[in-house]
């Protein structure tokens, strides 16, 4: 009986390796120590002269090369300090606040993304249903890819600039130029995965296009399209962040990391990647938890 | 007086055109199916029969020789919905309930709400599967799988039912039962059958003609006419008449094979 009750009680360190919250907690601790100690030597050229003032010593060192007003790499609690105060101690709608940009950013994002992903689905459904246009069309589509945005993102910028389209719009263009492609490529292959035997049997019953289309592709494609949505949204946001690049850094992420280069605001581009990091997850669990919602209701498996 | 008949094929030939030269799968095929009939095609695997099938419903067309369906053209008689066809698989959609997968057809034709419930409630009883609705098809067996589909292509109430190896995936035991309920099912609605298997007892005890078919080139061999009463059960597979029936499909077959080896 004792044996039994002994067997059966899962220990404590058994529940931890049971779950993801060790492993998790082990990998972010071996990213904060490999940046904390890369910290030393990346901040030795502003800190060394400090240090020596100071007299040496492990002590000296080690407080000295993390508390640095504009360090070259800055220490992880430096990074979260910035989060703080940007974050925190700010009005969420002042141009101090990080919120402020990420909203700015996730706007773009948003829009960018539910753009591209019309036009991917709408490319993706031509390109099915016309034969001629996965010979003709698809040429162009990989190598609108193959452009390095960085490149084309100020000419777009430009262009739209001098038909006084400026703001929230080509930036979402930019999003969404990057965004369409995994959602066209995605749904191409969503919209031709029903097995003949169930287009044999839209044949037999006569279906049109548009039937076949809505009854059969469409509902068949759904996971294919949430698996797409899940990197479109991802790159989306940086289309966005990118976009912000050339508009002269007024606001959003990309302003911030603009921003933090010139003045050597290094706290500053760390938080502002980590702001981005956050939100880009966040927006990923999101059509994750979507998907799963539509998949209950589509009478997936639990 | 004689039946009409709902397929008429003349001299019909399909040759595939592959990689490795021409595949005849059809040569000189001629077959009449009256209304009303049960016709089985039984013949191995690469005699044509699914094939044949496959051009009466206008899945594929026939290279030579002249087809009619209801005195049209395959082609004509699908576009009028002439036909319910029955896969090897139940083909049903994942993401539609067992009604909604039964009110397929009835969507795309045009039917109304109304119409539509009453049918999916009919077909569903015929199958016995009332109470099973609102189930996803992962959650029913093959066999109850395979029933949702007979339903499905019973729901419009085509005349001609074509039944591509509908059984064929499923174990002897629930193959029997199906077997029973598609005559008596037969019995009552009056439909006319097109039917293609690879197992004798199932083509001899449902089949009022058989239809025996050999490969290379694909073609029929021989044609039996049985005379089993309407309302028979699975016993009479045990009489002499039934065997001597089945025996001929078997000599049929045989001599099919006997030209490759």
């Amino acid at each position: 009986m004792i044996l039994a009750a002994t067997v059966t009680r899962p220990s404590f360190t058994g529940a931890l390796f049971a779950g993801s919250a060790l492993p998790v907690a082990i990998i972010v601790l071996i990213v904060l120590v490999v940046w904390y100690v890369a910290a030393i030597p990346m901040n030795a050229v502003l800190s060394q002269p400090l240090i020596d003032q100071a007299g040496g010593g492990l002590a000296n060192t080690l407080s000295i090369s993390w508390s640095l007003p504009r360090p070259v790499l800055p220490a992880p609690h430096q990074v979260m300090a910035e989060l703080w105060n940007t974050v925190f101690t700010v009005a969420p709608w002042r141009p101090r606040s990080l919120l402020y940009h990420c909203w700015v950013t996730l706007s773009s994002t948003l829009l960018g993304f539910m753009l591209g992903t019309i036009l991917g689905v709408a490319l993706a459904i031509a390109i099915v249903h016309v034969k001629a246009l996965n010979r003709s069309l698809m040429p162009w589509i990989i190598a609108s890819q193959t452009i390095p945005i960085l490149a084309i993102a100020p000419m777009i910028i430009v262009v739209l600039g001098s038909i006084g389209l400026t703001g929230l719009v080509p930036k979402s263009l930019i999003s969404m130029y990057l965004c369409f492609f995994p959602v066209t490529i995605g749904m191409v292959k969503g919209l031709t995965s029903p097995d003949p035997m169930q287009l044999d049997l839209m044949r037999t019953y006569n279906a049109d296009a548009s039937q076949v289309l809505w009854k059969l592709r469409w509902p068949a494609s759904v996971p294919f399209l949430f698996t797409s949505l899940k990197v479109a949204i991802a790159i989306a946001l940086v289309g966005a962040i990118v976009g912000e690049l050339p508009t002269g850094a007024q606001a959003g992420i990309g302003a911030r990391l603009l921003n933090g280069s010139y003045y050597g605001q290094t706290q500053q581009i760390w938080a502002a990647l980590v702001a981005a990091a956050v939100m880009s997850s966040g927006l990923v669990w999101l059509v994750g938890f979507i998907e799963r919602q539509v998949a209950r209701a589509m009478g997936a498996k639990p | 007086m004689a039946a009409a008949s709902v397929i008429e094929a003349r001299e019909l030939s399909l040759t595939f055109e592959t990689a490795d030269g021409p595949v005849y799968a059809l040569s000189k095929v001629n077959l009449t199916v009256h209304d009303g009939d049960f016709v089985s095609f039984i013949g191995p695997s690469g005699c044509g029969k699914t094939t044949l099938l496959r051009v009466i419903a206008d899945l594929e067309q026939a290279s030579e020789g002249a087809i009619t369906v209801n005195g049209m053209t395959p082609e004509e008689a699908r576009r009028q919905r002439a036909y319910g066809y029955v896969f090897q698989a139940p083909a049903l959609y994942p993401w539609r309930t067992i009604e909604r997968n039964v009110a397929l057809p009835l969507e795309i034709m045009g039917f109304g709400a109304t119409e539509r419930a009453e049918r999916i409630a009919r077909n569903l009883d015929l199958v016995n599967l009332r109470g099973f609705e609102k189930k996803f098809p992962w959650q029913l067996s093959g066999g109850m799988q395979q029933r949702v589909s007979i339903a499905r292509a019973l729901a419009f109430d085509p005349k001609l039912m074509l039944m591509d190896e509908p059984f064929g995936a499923l174990d002897e035991i629930v193959r029997d039962k199906l077997n029973q309920q598609l005559l008596e099912l037969w019995a009552r609605t009056r439909k006319t059958v097109v039917f293609v298997t690879h197992s004798i007892p199932e083509a001899v005890f449902l089949s009022n003609r058989i239809v025996v078919m050999s490969p290379r080139p694909g073609r029929i061999i021989d044609v039996i006419e049985t005379n089993f009463p309407k309302d028979r059960t699975l016993d009479i597979r045990e009489t002499p008449e039934f065997l001597k029936v089945a025996h001929r499909v078997r000599e049929g077959l045989r001599q099919g094979h006997s030209y490759e080896d």
